[in-house]
């Protein structure tokens, strides 16, 4: 026999039904840990990122010891952590002699690890240690701008991945409307050689320039960052392809008979059904083509007994 | 023309510079952070040139733009939902063109002549609600048409839980069960398939273990004990001698006993036969009804009711007989045999006290030896 498992109070079942699969889903969550040692530098490292994104992270502060994540086995109670705490995206730090200040950053997709990048963090600047106006200083949970600079993240495999997960665990919510009074901060990613990445966040002020687009002026707001790319794992091929999957309920619908094109734009077809030359009224009848007439004509030729009739005046 | 080359996703607000290349490394830090942030400030501004030409409306808090749908392709989360297979219903239903149309949240209630609700507490037509069953001819000796009605809904539920739970089997199946619904199979339900064996705890073998050691006339005095078997935690039997003279206090007890178990079966009979405080309940109510509709005919004074029917509802659960009048025929009836046939034990007619028609239907239960089938109400 089959037991069924629901949950007692509207509350938990709220929650639960807040967890399931959607089709248009919710930002991702964060989950923020570490392993058995961690150094003052990653330990900063890692409050900050929680700092950048409070509105959706979870921080866990306990050492784990059985966490590594591109080993096999060691990422069981990481996948637990992301069960439980409903994340997708993780940042993982560690410091051992062989990685010093070691980040591992990774995405699941169904509580599975989806891919995973390494990255060491060398010349560290923790938000304190930037002086300018706090008037300017990000709101939490605005959307951000990204800026990516350089030929590497195009080229080498594993800046191109790092910016797509850069990308992923920072920019929050995809939304349909936004605020363009909000837009208060920047995440500029530069590829230095080719494997490290310069990551710093500004403040953006928006000054006035004479015309709709105000002037941008970035300020840097810190934290900034050298990543050093390590190690990175990139997804399955199939499991890309799942998770890569929209929505066939999403997506626009067909409309016929318009087509776009990138020169002259939105072209459309129009039907006219056919026209039917021989109904159509004319504007003037000729007496000739009156039936009668005609078939008089032909009865006359026939008889020869044609009774005219006196012409009325036109 | 510079602007054409950086990569620009606005879903995201992001610029991709994918031509930019350092010529040397600079040689100091902030050399390097300042021409990061030059560059930077370009990109944005050309983010920010397509940005804020998009049309946008005004709002109290600033414009507001809508974002095209981001270009750069991110995984999900998680899967996309799986549609739930249809139920047997369900399909039935289509098979069939039968349609769902809304119901009323109320319905009239012809018994008591308000609007009550279709489903749950106070609902309409409630089964429990019959004080009264009429007896036909066919109906089975020795039954009790109340508990079998009763039963009767019992299986209705169940059978609907039934179909619920293959339902859920069915959408587990393909994995489209709903969020907060979890089946977690307590034994296969494969024939052929053994369920997997509970892990029984100490506690509980240690219980089994004494129960059966003193399973014997002696309580297990004399049975050979295993090596590490504690001795029973109960050694004699379990027996209380109450005293045989009568008296007060101790004395009293035994009566007691058999007091409690008598009023234990009357009490029981009584409740399986009939409902007779519903049943009074009930019968007042309509009294009550009719007799306002004939005030209210006569003098129209509603109001005047209203402190009236409160003070009997008080009276009536504190059990103090306040003077009511109540008139009432019952034909109290019996079996005879096995036939089906009843036979008229007895007529009782009551006017009076309703309280009192109560404690009498309750006293005759008790002392006939003839059980009452049904009482109807003339």
């Amino acid at each position: 026999m089959l037991e069924i498992k629901t949950p007692k109070t509207r509350r938990a079942k709220r929650v639960i039904e807040k967890r399931a699969p959607k089709l248009v889903e919710n930002g991702k969550k964060t989950l923020i840990l570490h392993g058995t040692k961690t150094s003052n530098v990653l330990n900063a490292v890692l409050t900050e990122i929680y700092h950048l994104k409070k509105d959706n992270s979870v921080k866990y502060t306990r050492r784990n010891d059985n966490i590594r994540p591109f080993e096999s086995g060691g990422e069981t109670s990481l996948e637990f952590f992301s069960l439980k705490t409903d994340c997708s995206l993780f940042v993982f730090g560690s410091h051992s002699k062989k990685r010093p200040d070691n980040l591992v950053l990774g995405r699941t997709y169904d509580h599975h690890i989806y891919d995973l990048v390494e990255v060491g963090v060398e010349n560290f600047k923790s938000m304190k240690s930037f002086s300018y106006d706090k008037k300017m200083a990000p709101q939490i949970g605005s959307k951000p701008f990204f800026v990516f600079i350089g030929e590497g993240f195009e080229g080498v495999e594993e800046l191109k991945h790092l910016k797509e997960i850069l990308l992923d665990l920072f920019r929050g919510e995809v939304v349909a409307n936004l605020n363009l009074a909000g837009l208060d901060r920047v995440f500029v990613c530069t590829a230095v050689s080719s494997n490290k990445v310069f990551l710093t966040h500004c403040a953006l002020r928006l000054k006035k320039s004479g015309t709709v687009v105000p002037r941008m002026e970035l300020v840097e707001v810190g934290p900034s960052m050298d990543l050093v790319v390590r190690r990175h794992r990139l997804p399955d091929d199939n499991l890309r392809k799942e998770a890569m999957k929209s929505a066939p309920e999403l997506a626009p619908k067909k409309v016929k008979n318009v087509s776009r094109d990138a020169i002259q734009g939105k072209f459309g077809k129009i039907y006219i059904p056919d026209q039917q030359v021989g109904e159509t009224a004319l504007p003037y009848k000729a007496k000739g083509l009156k039936r009668e007439r005609r078939e008089a004509k032909m009865k006359g030729e026939a008889n020869k007994q044609v009774v005219k009739k006196p012409k009325q005046d036109s | 023309m510079e602007e054409q080359q950086y990569q620009i996703d606005l879903g995201n607000l992001m610029a991709f510079d994918s031509y930019h290349h350092f010529p040397s490394v600079p040689c100091s830090r902030e050399e390097l952070v300042n021409e990061c942030l030059q560059k930077g400030t370009k990109l944005v501004q050309a983010i920010a040139d397509a940005l804020f030409n998009l049309p946008s409306t005004e709002d109290l808090d600033g414009p507001i733009v809508t974002l095209p749908p981001p270009t750069t392709r991110l995984p999900r989360e998680k899967p996309l939902p799986k549609r739930k297979p249809p139920t047997k219903w369900e399909l039935f239903a289509k098979k069939r063109g039968i349609r769902q149309h809304k119901k009323d949240k109320l319905v009239y209630d012809e018994q008591t002549d308000t609007w009550k609700r279709r489903h749950g507490y106070d609902r309409v037509n409630d089964d429990n609600d019959i004080p009264i069953i009429e007896a036909k001819m066919t109906d089975e000796p020795g039954e009790d048409p109340f508990a079998k009605r009763r039963a009767e809904k019992k299986q209705r539920v169940e059978k609907q839980e039934k179909h619920r739970l293959q339902n859920l089997k069915q959408a587990s199946k393909v994995g489209a069960l709903p969020s907060h619904v979890q089946l977690a199979a307590t034994a296969l339900p494969i024939t052929g398939m053994q369920a997997a064996p509970r892990k029984v705890s100490k506690g509980e073998l240690e219980n089994v273990a004494g129960m059966a050691a003193t399973a014997t006339a002696s309580g297990g005095k004399f049975d050979k004990k295993l090596p590490g078997e504690k001795p029973p935690k109960h050694e004699k039997k379990y027996r209380k001698f109450l005293p045989v003279v009568e008296g007060s206090g101790m004395g009293s007890l035994e009566r007691q006993q058999t007091d409690k178990v008598l009023n234990k079966l009357i009490s029981k009979n009584s409740h399986e036969i009939l409902n007779v405080e519903k049943a009074v309940n009930m019968y007042n109510v309509k009294k009550d009804k009719k007799r306002s509709r004939q005030q209210g005919k006569s003098s129209s004074t509603s109001s005047k009711m209203k402190p009236n029917k409160k003070s009997f509802k008080k009276t009536f659960k504190k059990g103090i007989c306040k003077q009511r009048e109540v008139k009432m025929k019952f034909i109290c009836l019996t079996y005879v045999g096995s036939s089906n046939l009843y036979q008229v034990l007895q007529v009782f007619y009551f006017e009076g006290d309703n309280v009192l028609i109560v404690s009498f239907v309750k006293s005759f239960l008790g002392q006939k030896g003839h059980r009452i089938l049904y009482l109807y109400q003339l």
